[in-house]
């Protein structure tokens, strides 16, 4: 059998990207989700992104903190390090590991649970530090993994599983998001990986702390008709900003569309998303008066806006902030850390 | 007039918070440390920025003792709210100046006291015009009253305030006029009517220390450790351990091109600080945090994440006064407990317990090898009084010990490995594993990190087997850690029976304090533990002793109760002295309560 392969002209691998790994590589252990899962579709997407960019695995560090959004990042690329932390408190560990090497993609991946109740404070000051990270919600609008109580993205007067009304008022993530400072606010719907792909791309190559609400259906606690997070509800209310696509960095920029009916936006390693304009609309994502006035008056409407909703290139991301060197902090060694003989000397006169 | 008292008395001084007294306080205590005398300070303050009531005690001892003193000689009394008060708690037959422009004279009238009344805001007012500057100097005013009544030396005092102000020649310019206007109103008006002087010496005790606060030399430490990520919220006491390593940072580890070889982020709260401590830690950083009691509280659960999931932190835990906001700027050693176990679960952790500023800088400078070996957190137990206070201490050595950045696997090492097992320790391994940091380029390096349970290899497991098998591996760790913790230190007196056991700043009360009972006829020896898990020393310690009172900075005998459950049948031989009731120990209430415990009254 060896033989015969071995006297086989090697044809060249469509399957593998610029870096030589196929889709395969950049899998993760199989799925406990309940099948038809919101989260596995955005855990396929996460797999496309990354694969379609060539993004080397060891370099990505996935972290996340407790709730079912929160096990998938062992769904998909296994040869990167993972964090599961706890409840509500990823933001800061993904912090941490972003000041302390600067050259890890740090990708983080968050409940509706984790973000919008335990671990609001967290998303808050994570995106006002502006760390380098990609922070993606899968938001089901319910607690999952402890059976389906409701979340604080739950919309008012919507019922639960069992029909229990929800009368509390829903926090827009997207919303608080840009409320914060934060320089790049998304919303996707997992079902919908045309437009969730090239804004995680995106959202990979923007530096400072890319916020992307990704609709994420809970088929097993809140898919039933009149749940505003259910497959249904958000295929119907979906209400799509443009048309995303994503041109990566030194290739060769081809805009097929009409020139006229597209916005570009520059991203800080030079890609580019090209937003094409749909019907009458032409949004634009540097507005953030008019970013905060279109997710109010969806809401109103009680329809969901996906797209990107808004961006700001300029905020310096926390490493910058930080005057860190271009050396991750962790390559620094005693020679380099330790202050000299001398200057300790020095110090213990001035204390005399 | 009675014989000379000299070097050997102790001075309080009551002043409001915010007034500035702070400096004239530091020179005075300066002065007499350059003058080679033993001192020693302690600073009881509110917790407010201006206007409640603070005390100074300074003490000079010819016998070398540091401790609080439970009464001073010698009152100063400036704060016009707490005078009737201070005047009332003053001393027996001890000396009482005040300001007698705010205090109506009639109101001291103990026939005890020897009084000097000062009209210190009536001269400080007609010397300077500015209000503010008014305040301000009228505490150099008393420095000047002492200097003229009591001796302190005064070219010395002008020294420490011309150091102090370097870079503000206007500011020495005033305070040298305050402090002379002190001088002559004593000359010119007030006849010396007491018995105590200070005098230079020249025995050299001094010539091998310095003055520091105990969280600067924590902070020092650090940055001398190596850490290149804080996380850190604002909380008293320890904010000023925060803030020396943020100037030390500054100072020492900026670059040619300005660039920062440190990331220092003030967290939203004490959760989020302990985070980004964990997700450095896990990155290959040197990472620490601190904070105190409350701070600790809320760390709780991460802390219990760092512990199963075998991150390296440091905490330095600045111990205040509890149960819940408590006393914010008293001390006490009350996290004892909640630390040793800190978490839900079963949870074990490190703590280092410095004494002095130099060996905060010490073990905070070692703090991370420890951690970085064991790959687990390591609490460093400091608390209000050495944190704060300024200290007399040895000038710190120089450390050249290579870090040890403990069992990390590289690119390189996995080339010549077949597996990578995250979680697993061989026999040799005393349990510790080795891990591999994030971002290393081979695809054995990566692992999933989690606090809930896993496997050798870091899977996702809830097998029986396994899980025991990962706790009592762990547990195995923790115990072999003490081959690198500090020793105890252990003084005492040949054929003594009776032994106390301390940690931290009860060192300077039990040191006097024994000699105290040696006078009474009671020989002692003395264990200083210095780390938790504890040292088998201590074991060796409580069994050459017939009783060994196990001194308590708090209600609960959080230290004796560790003890007891670290030291098998060591319950029948263990006393209890355990108060605190915010102020640091002195040796006269420890002397009193052992002479209770071993009915010796």
């Amino acid at each position: 059998m060896s033989d015969v392969q071995a006297v086989k002209p090697v044809a060249p691998r469509t399957d593998v990207n610029k870096i030589g790994l196929t889709k395969n590589d950049y899998k993760g252990v199989p799925s406990t989700m309940c099948p038809g899962c919101g989260h596995d579709s955005i855990s396929q997407g996460i797999i496309s992104t990354f694969y379609e960019l060539g993004i080397p695995p060891y370099q990505v560090v996935k972290l996340s903190g407790i709730g079912c959004s929160s096990k998938t990042p062992a769904y998909f690329l296994h040869p990167s390090h993972g964090f599961n932390a706890v409840h509500g408190r990823m933001p800061s560990v993904a912090t941490g590991a972003n000041v302390a090497n600067r050259n890890l993609i740090v990708f983080g991946v968050s409940g509706d649970g984790d973000s919008a109740s335990i671990g609001i404070g967290q998303m808050i000051h994570a995106i006002r530090r502006n760390t380098n990270m990609v922070y993606v919600v899968e938001n089901n609008g319910t607690y999952g993994l402890t059976k389906g109580q409701f979340s604080a993205t739950s919309d008012t007067g919507v019922p639960d599983h069992w029909g229990v009304k929800n009368d509390q008022t829903a926090i827009d993530l997207p919303m608080l998001a840009i409320i914060s400072g934060c320089s790049f606010v998304g919303r996707a719907f997992s079902g919908d990986r045309k437009q969730m792909v090239p804004l995680l791309k995106a959202a990979l190559a923007h530096e400072g702390c890319a916020f992307i609400d990704i609709m994420s259906p809970c088929v097993t606690f809140n898919d039933h008709p009149g749940s505003t997070k259910s497959y249904e509800y958000v295929k119907e209310h979906d209400e799509k900003l443009h048309d995303i696509d994503f041109i990566e960095e030194k290739s060769e920029i081809k805009i097929d569309y009409d020139e006229g009916s597209i916005r570009k936006v520059t991203l800080h390693d030079g890609s580019i998303i090209t937003l094409k304009k749909l019907d009458t609309v032409d949004y634009d994502p540097s507005n953030k008066v008019n970013a905060l006035k279109t997710l109010e008056e969806a809401y109103q409407k009680m329809e969901i806006v996906t797209g990107l909703i808004y961006f700001n290139e300029s905020r310096k991301d926390l490493v910058s902030h930080l005057k860190l060197p271009k050396k991750p902090l962790i390559e620094f060694g005693e020679k380099d850390l330790r202050p000299s003989q001398q200057a300790l000397g020095e110090l213990m006169k001035s204390l005399k | 007039m009675a014989q000379k008292i000299v070097n050997d008395f102790s001075v309080r001084i009551a002043t409001a918070n915010g007034t500035g007294s702070q400096s004239a306080n530091s020179t005075f205590f300066k002065a007499l440390f350059r003058m080679g005398v033993c001192a020693s300070a302690k600073n009881l303050f509110p917790s407010n920025i201006k206007g409640l009531p603070t005390w100074f005690q300074i003490r000079a001892s010819r016998h070398g003792y540091s401790a609080l003193k439970k009464h001073s000689e010698i009152n100063i009394l400036v704060n016009k709210d707490t005078y009737k008060k201070d005047h009332e708690d003053a001393a027996p037959h001890s000396i009482v100046i005040y300001d007698s422009a705010i205090m109506p004279e009639q109101d001291f009238n103990r026939r005890d006291l020897t009084y000097y009344p000062i009209p210190l805001t009536k001269i400080a007012t007609e010397s300077f015009d500015n209000a503010r500057i008014r305040v301000l100097l009228k505490n150099i005013v008393y420095l000047g009253v002492v200097v003229e009544l009591f001796k302190l030396d005064q070219e010395i005092t002008e020294g420490v305030i011309r150091d102090t102000f370097s870079h503000k020649p206007k500011v020495v310019e005033s305070n040298l006029k305050a402090l002379h206007i002190g001088i002559d109103y004593v000359k010119n008006n007030v006849p010396k009517r007491d018995s105590y002087y200070y005098e230079k010496e020249n025995t050299g005790r001094n010539n091998k220390k310095v003055v520091m606060e105990g969280n600067a030399a924590t902070g020092l430490g650090f940055v001398y450790g190596g850490v290149t990520v804080m996380g850190w919220y604002p909380i008293t006491p320890s904010s000023s351990l925060a803030e020396s390593v943020i100037k030390y940072c500054e100072q020492y580890r900026v670059d040619s091109q300005g660039q920062n070889r440190f990331a220092i982020i003030q967290g939203e709260d004490e959760m989020a600080s302990l985070g980004i401590v964990v997700g450095a830690g896990w990155a290959g950083a040197r990472a620490m945090t601190c904070t105190s009691g409350p701070g600790i509280s809320l760390m709780s659960e991460i802390a219990g994440l760092a512990y199963y999931a075998e991150i390296p932190v440091v905490i330095a835990n600045v111990q205040r006064v509890g149960p819940s906001t408590g006393l914010p700027t008293r001390t006490q050693q009350s996290d004892i407990g909640m630390v040793a176990n800190l978490s839900h679960g079963d949870t074990k952790h490190i703590m280092l317990f410095p004494a002095n500023p130099k060996e905060c800088f010490e073990f905070a400078n070692e703090s991370f090898d420890i951690a970085e070996q064991l790959q687990t957190p390591v609490f460093l137990m400091s608390d209000l009084d050495l944190g704060m206070n300024q200290w007399v201490c040895d000038e710190f050595d120089y450390p050249d010990k290579p870090y040890n950045r403990g069992k990390v696997v590289t690119e390189h090492d996995l080339k010549e490995m077949e597996t990578f097992r995250r979680y697993f320790a061989g026999d040799e391994d005393q349990g510790i594993p080795s891990r591999t940091l994030p971002g290393t380029n081979h695809p054995l390096a990566s692992y999933f990190t989690r606090g809930s349970g896993h496997d050798e290899d870091a899977r996702y497991t809830e097998d029986a087997h396994v899980y025991w098998r990962n706790m009592k591996r762990l547990l195995k760790k923790f115990e072999s850690s003490t081959q690198w913790l500090p020793k105890p230190v252990v003084e005492g007196q040949k054929g003594a029976r009776i032994g106390f056991v301390a940690v931290g700043t009860s060192h300077d009360a039990v040191v006097e304090s024994r000699d105290q009972l040696s006078q009474s006829g009671i020989k002692t020896k003395y264990l200083r533990l210095r780390s938790y898990p504890f040292h088998s020393d201590l074991h060796e310690f409580i069994d050459s002793c017939d009783q060994v009172i196990v001194v308590d900075q708090n209600r609960d005998a959080q230290l004796k109760e560790l003890i007891q459950l670290s030291v098998a049948n060591s319950e029948p031989k263990l006393l209890s002295l355990a108060y605190s009731d915010g102020l640091p120990l002195n040796a006269e209430l420890l002397t009193q309560k052992t002479k209770e415990l071993l009915n010796r009254e």
